[in-house]
């Protein structure tokens, strides 16, 4: 990419702020040493690390021996699924989700299912939210666990996890996992006790920091069996030399998201409404799939009996990167898993496009963003704006 | 936020006469010794209880934190206040049985009224605060004979005050009510857990440490501090006496034959501690051992060991089994800073085949060739001592990474 490209695609990754590289960097010269040596390096890593676990067990309220630094969110989403059912199975073996999870959670209580785990999907309504009452509705004594996304990566929407909580931890002794990915840095992301999950996963490269670290973080010490096994690091439950560098550099680009969030929060906000508005113009041949209650970072929307990628590509030819839907899966050819549950009309279910801001975006670039989409409408539909 | 204050009933110092007054000070200092980062704090004693006025939730947090970790203390419970008349109680009660209304159990109202011009009876304000309780919540029920929760109701000139929760205390006796010991803190299991043991009994601590470097490191010293650091959450600060030790050990490694250096090595401890103890006004040593652990602890090394003092010597843990000393150790919060792997004093120059059962005579008339006496001097006036908390640690050279 060059330097004048319009990255509007931070839900997929993120560009690594400089201050994280420089610590990133900083920490392969100075503390490249093992954690678990007992050696004066290894203790001083040791050190570094178990800072780096405080600094985000302070941001989601918990303790910092709670922390357990992984290589990302699918692993973390893995772990707490795997991790969970084989710890509680003798509990029980009925497990709640919704149908539009990121795939490394659906993916993983597939395999459940097969090995003989009872798994209900929580439908969605055209907002992509859950409801309450069938959540009530299905949570059980046998249930072991419950995993539902903050918010989701294809369109925005934000679960009621506080409401969601209560209702699980008072029908059932089910650990309750948020996946908040999507979420974590950008809307406050917390432990709350009763009222808030167990487990939570987070994922550094979506905040600015590197690939491959993440972390899932435990409300209080949980039942849950460790999922990749070896020399015991991370308290026995995540083994593998801890990739210090990238757990420094996720604490700090934690911090900084969340010292920025308030800030960055009030532009996405503008921005949606903008863009909001915009898109209205367009009529009948644009379906926005974000509504107005979702998380402001992310907007979604589908263009009338387009593919996205024409869009995609011509967008992109201007030099502004944007997505279909996920990254994840807008290789595949068949439509997304969240866009068949929110159940749209079919003339609109192939042309989805996501926009998703970041730290580094500016005013400008929306306003390229909407000059070059006018200017791509008007060639592709024929529309005069 | 409907806490007001919390309620603080005394342990067994209920009991102690004459020297009620000096136990209750106590407790107060160290009360607000263990509060020291939210003073100022209310306090106001009277002679079997004690409120601490709590302005915000925030103080609240910290002081339910902590306080079971006080000796002292029986047990405590937040109070909650209102204005006095009958909605509002009703509405406190509510609120305050909220928190027991997860599981079933049973309950009763106590009523004591301290304001006697109070227009409600016991009887009236029993049957109302009951009723209301009895409705909202479907699974308490009232038990008079042996409830599972009292709700309390006082009925003062200012106002009405409610409990509903009593946490149990740490129980023991003020830190300080029972005089101050010497502890050699080794690194180990067991020598913190013998000191939290003393200072429950309200003895205040000071610590001795034996330290050979070259041949340990700079992290078992770490390690000491940091265990002598977790003991003093339990309310008083410690200080820790580090004793160069390299050179007595090496040459009683040359001048003793093999299988006697080890109680010979104790011995010197002993002695070192005993001068260190006099110089502090201390009246014991405090040490973990127990019996039969390892060959110094049988009980003709005990033995052996403690023929060079007469000064009473403490072993709390003397009948205690290794696991129950570990279980005190985690649930204190010292077991995973002992276990850690770094080596002290006591493993360097360990004979294969100690003595278990050595004679006095023969281990003094070894030592007779030698002049400890100079080296046991220069050892205790060479000493560093650490007052712990440390203050923390000025520069952070981690913070530019975070």
């Amino acid at each position: 990419m060059n330097s004048n490209t319009i990255y509007l695609d931070n839900s997929a990754t993120t560009k690594p702020l400089p201050e994280v590289m420089q610590t990133f960097l900083q920490v392969n010269e100075l503390y490249y040493a093992n954690p678990a040596s007992i050696h004066e390096a290894g203790v001083e890593a040791n050190a570094l690390l178990m800072r780096a676990r405080e600094q985000i067990a302070n941001i989601v309220r918990t303790e910092a021996k709670d922390v357990i630094f992984t290589a990302g969110g699918t692993e973390s989403n893995n772990f707490a699924i795997f991790g969970t059912a084989q710890a509680n199975v003798h509990k029980g073996k009925h497990i709640i989700t919704t149908k539009i999870e990121h795939p490394s959670v659906l993916e993983a209580v597939k395999i459940l299912a097969q090995q003989g785990f009872e798994v209900d999907y929580l439908s969605v309504n055209e907002a992509g939210v859950i409801s309450l009452d069938e959540l009530r509705s299905k949570v059980r004594k046998d249930t072991i666990l419950v995993s539902i996304m903050h918010v989701n990566n294809e369109m925005g929407a934000i679960q009621p996890i506080q409401d969601a909580a209560k209702i699980i931890h008072e029908q059932s002794r089910a650990i309750f996992h948020v996946d908040a990915v999507q979420s974590f840095g950008k809307i406050p992301v917390q432990f709350n006790d009763q009222n808030g999950p167990d487990l939570i996963t987070i994922s550094g490269h979506k905040i600015h920091a590197l690939k491959g670290s993440g972390a899932l973080i435990f409300r209080k010490k949980l039942t849950i069996a460790p999922y990749i096994v070896g020399g015991g690091q991370e308290f026995g439950l995540r083994s593998g030399t801890v990739a210090v560098p990238q757990a420094v550099a996720l604490a700090k680009a934690s911090r900084i998201a969340v010292e920025a969030m308030a800030e960055k929060t009030l532009q996405y906000e503008k921005w949606y409404k903008d863009l909001h508005l915009f898109l209205r113009n367009f009529g009948s041949n644009i379906h926005l799939l974000s509504s107005e209650a979702g998380a402001a970072h992310i907007i979604s929307f589908s263009v009338k009996e387009l593919k996205g990628e024409i869009l995609i590509n011509a967008l992109q030819k201007h030099g502004i990167i944007v997505s279909t839907s996920s990254a994840c899966s807008s290789k595949q050819t068949t439509t997304s898993h969240v866009v068949e549950a929110l159940n749209i009309a079919p003339s609109f279910k192939k042309g989805v496009l996501r926009l998703s801001f970041g730290a580094q975006t500016i005013d400008a670039h929306i306003e390229q963003f909407k000059t070059i989409f006018s200017d791509i409408m008007c060639d592709l539909k024929g529309e005069n704006k | 936020m409907i806490f007001k204050e919390i309620l603080i009933r005394y342990g067994e110092l209920s009991t102690k006469g004459r020297n009620k007054n000096d136990f209750i000070r106590r407790l107060r200092e160290n009360i607000r010794y263990s509060f020291h980062d939210i003073l100022p704090l209310n306090i106001r004693a009277e002679r079997d209880r004690m409120f601490i006025e709590i302005e915000n939730d925030e103080k609240y947090q910290v002081l339910m934190e902590r306080l079971p970790e006080i000796f002292g203390i029986q047990s405590f419970s937040p109070v909650a206040s209102c204005n006095k008349n009958m909605d509002d109680m009703k509405q406190l009660a509510i609120e305050i049985m909220a928190q027991h209304s997860n599981q079933p159990l049973t309950f009763k109202v106590e009523v004591r009224r301290t304001d006697k011009t109070f227009p409600y009876d016991t009887h009236m304000i029993q049957r109302e605060l009951g009723g209301t309780v009895l409705s909202k919540y479907q699974n308490i029920s009232v038990q008079v004979k042996n409830p599972d929760v009292e709700l309390r109701v006082e009925v003062r000139h200012d106002a009405i005050y409610m409990m509903g929760q009593i946490v149990p205390g740490a129980g023991g006796m003020p830190i300080g009510s029972n005089g101050k010991s010497l502890l050699m803190l080794s690194g180990g299991i067991d020598s913190p857990v013998a000191g939290y043991l003393m200072m429950k009994r309200g003895v205040r601590i000071e610590a001795i440490h034996f330290y050979s470097p070259p041949y340990t490191s700079e992290h078992s010293l770490q390690k000491v501090k940091d265990l002598a650091n977790e003991l003093t959450k339990f309310g008083a600060k410690i200080r820790l006496h580090i004793i160069p030790f390299t050179e007595i050990q090496v040459l009683i490694k040359e001048r003793v034959p093999e299988n006697m250096t080890m109680t010979t090595t104790r011995r010197m401890m002993l002695r070192i501690a005993d001068k260190v103890r006099e110089e502090i006004g201390a009246l014991a040593i405090v040490t973990g051992e127990s019996l039969g652990q390892v060959a110094s602890q049988t009980l003709e090394s005990l033995t052996a060991i403690n023929d060079v003092t007469s000064t009473p010597i403490l072993r709390p843990l003397i009948a205690a089994d290794k696991l129950d000393i570990i279980h005190i150790a985690e649930r204190i919060g010292t077991y995973e800073t002992s276990v850690l792997p770094y080596e002290d004093c006591c493993t360097i120059f360990t004979p294969a085949r100690p003595k278990t059962k050595p004679k006095i005579e023969k281990v003094a008339h070894y030592e007779s060739f030698t002049d400890f006496d100079e080296l046991i001097e220069r050892a205790v006036r060479n000493r560093e001592t650490h007052l712990l908390p440390e203050k923390k640690v000025t520069a952070d050279k981690f913070a530019d990474l975070l």
